[in-house]
């Protein structure tokens, strides 16, 4: 049971991760506000990626008729942008523990290459993230950053007087630069969760089967089997639960 | 006093105490679009077709296709462009560009009434400026001299300057203007390299996916899953099957 009891020691599931009672097994990912706020963050990203690059260049111009013309797209970009702040603080605040990197991630970083011929087999365990998911998550936290903050120097219509004309011209380069990397990170986000088949019932319904988690988290899958035996024996016993249980809650 | 969007023009005026001769000069321009051959305001609008430059020189903003970004702000070297409160559109001097459209001359120049303020050809223009360069160097400016900065391919509005080695004397007018290269790296290299690199993004998706394909979760996978469930279960058995 030591090595057990050290994955739960050291585990990534947060609250609300369970292994379901279906058979065969199914593990419940993301709760259902969780992906409510992932959809939030997803719309508004998606929206400001296409208006912003309406704005970028007069060759993609056109693409803000779907905003109901120049004006329009002008106007409503900055404020989809603070949505996308809210809701991505939102997220940031319920995975960053789960995002802290670990020894594993970096064994499985040396075998990127094994990662993308999907050669798993040769893969270390890992807990709910993997350092590709990190990489995403640490990366679009400090994007999104420096967009937010270098967009409200570019907001026109209620920034522009404080702010300089030179510094303007310097946020307009980095936000434009920044955006770039930030949509290329966006277009490997969704490429990865198309590309792991199982991955999009997690944003979809929050759940994935027993299989992918095996696969992909399996100290995460292990550490709610084992959280979920506790749980039952606990229950099963509980006036007298034995000490001897890993992590059981009555002992909380 | 500033510019505004409502006020295209105006005069900016300094005292200047010239150190070699101990005369106090008044330094006068009239300040405005400089309506530049390659203005940096075209450069910086992402708006097609908003901001036109004429076969004439003028550059001129169209507001109705104007969406009020403020991009022209930070393209133009001379600070001119202001944006509209009111309708939020870019506003500056259109050389009156409706007049010369049907040979007038612009409302500056007709009001004028010491010819401070000629209006022509650019090669017209050039001549008349050589004749009052003249005058001045007659009269002691030695660097009497025409603004018409190349870093911005030459402009549509000239200044005849006394001191034209030393042009920030009036009131901060740009010594040697060009549209900034943070401007230039913004709407060149970035740009491109920007659409490349989301590109290659996208695309290497593609091909990753038609090489190597899905990571697809096998029946092994689903067994081991199962079976890490069933022995933690009451010693071995499967309470759930």
């Amino acid at each position: 049971m030591s090595a057990v009891e050290k994955v739960g020691s050291r585990g990534t599931a947060q609250s609300g991760d369970t292994v379901t009672d279906d058979f065969p097994i199914r593990v419940r990912r993301y709760g259902g506000l969780v992906r409510l706020n992932h959809w939030v963050t997803a719309v508004s990203l998606a929206l400001l990626a296409i208006s912003g690059m309406a704005l970028f260049t007069p060759k993609l111009f056109f693409l803000t008729a779907l905003f109901g013309g120049g004006q329009m797209t002008r106007m409503i970009h900055p404020w989809i942008g603070l949505v996308l702040v809210v809701s991505f603080f939102l997220l940031f605040v319920r995975f960053w523990r789960a995002n802290l990197p670990t020894i594993a991630d970096g064994v499985w970083l040396k075998k990127i290459i094994d990662v993308v011929s999907n050669r798993d087999e040769t893969l270390p365990e890992l807990g709910k993230y993997n350092a590709g998911q990190k990489f995403v998550f640490w990366s679009m936290s400090a994007l999104i950053m420096v967009l937010v903050s270098t967009g409200v120097v570019i907001w026109d219509q209620y920034f522009s007087g404080f702010v300089s004309i030179e510094l303007q011209r310097f946020a307009v380069l980095i936000h434009a630069s920044v955006a770039v990397f930030a949509i290329c990170v966006w277009i490997i986000h969704v490429y990865a969760a198309f590309w792991v088949k199982g991955t999009f019932g997690a944003m979809t319904k929050g759940v994935v089967t027993g299989g992918w988690a095996w696969r992909h988290h399996r100290l995460w899958l292990k550490q709610l089997v084992e959280q979920r035996e506790a749980k039952d024996v606990a229950s099963a016993l509980p006036a007298s639960a034995d000490p001897s249980i890993p992590h059981s809650r009555s002992q909380a | 006093m500033d510019l505004t969007p409502n006020s295209f023009t105006l005069m900016r005026f300094t005292e200047w105490d010239n150190p070699e001769t101990g005369h106090l000069e008044w330094l006068i321009r009239k300040d405005g679009c400089m309506h530049c051959a390659d203005p940096g305001c075209l450069k910086a609008c992402p708006s097609p077709g908003a901001i036109v430059q004429y076969s004439n020189g003028i550059v001129d903003f169209i507001h109705d296709n104007c969406i009020g970004c403020g991009y022209c702000i930070k393209g133009c070297p001379f600070n001119i462009p202001r944006i509209s409160k009111v309708d939020h559109k870019a506003y500056k001097c259109t050389l009156c560009s409706d007049r010369v459209a049907v040979g007038q001359g612009p409302a500056c120049q007709k009001a004028c009434p010491t010819q401070a303020i000629v209006f022509g050809t650019k090669e017209e223009m050039k001549g008349w400026a050589d004749f009052r360069i003249k005058d001045l160097k007659s009269r002691g400016f030695e660097h009497a001299g025409l603004y018409d900065p190349p870093g911005v391919g030459g402009t549509h509005v000239m200044y005849v300057l006394h001191h034209a080695d030393r042009p920030s004397l009036y009131a901060g007018l740009p010594d040697n203007p060009s549209i900034s290269a943070v401007v230039q790296v913004w709407k060149g290299v970035t740009k491109y390299l920007g659409m490349a690199l989301m590109g290659a993004s996208a695309v290497a998706g593609l091909v990753h996916y038609a090489v190597i394909g899905g990571n697809r979760v096998t029946e092994e996978d689903e067994e081991n899953a199962e079976r890490l469930r069933s022995r933690r279960v009451s010693g071995g058995e499967d309470a759930r099957a």
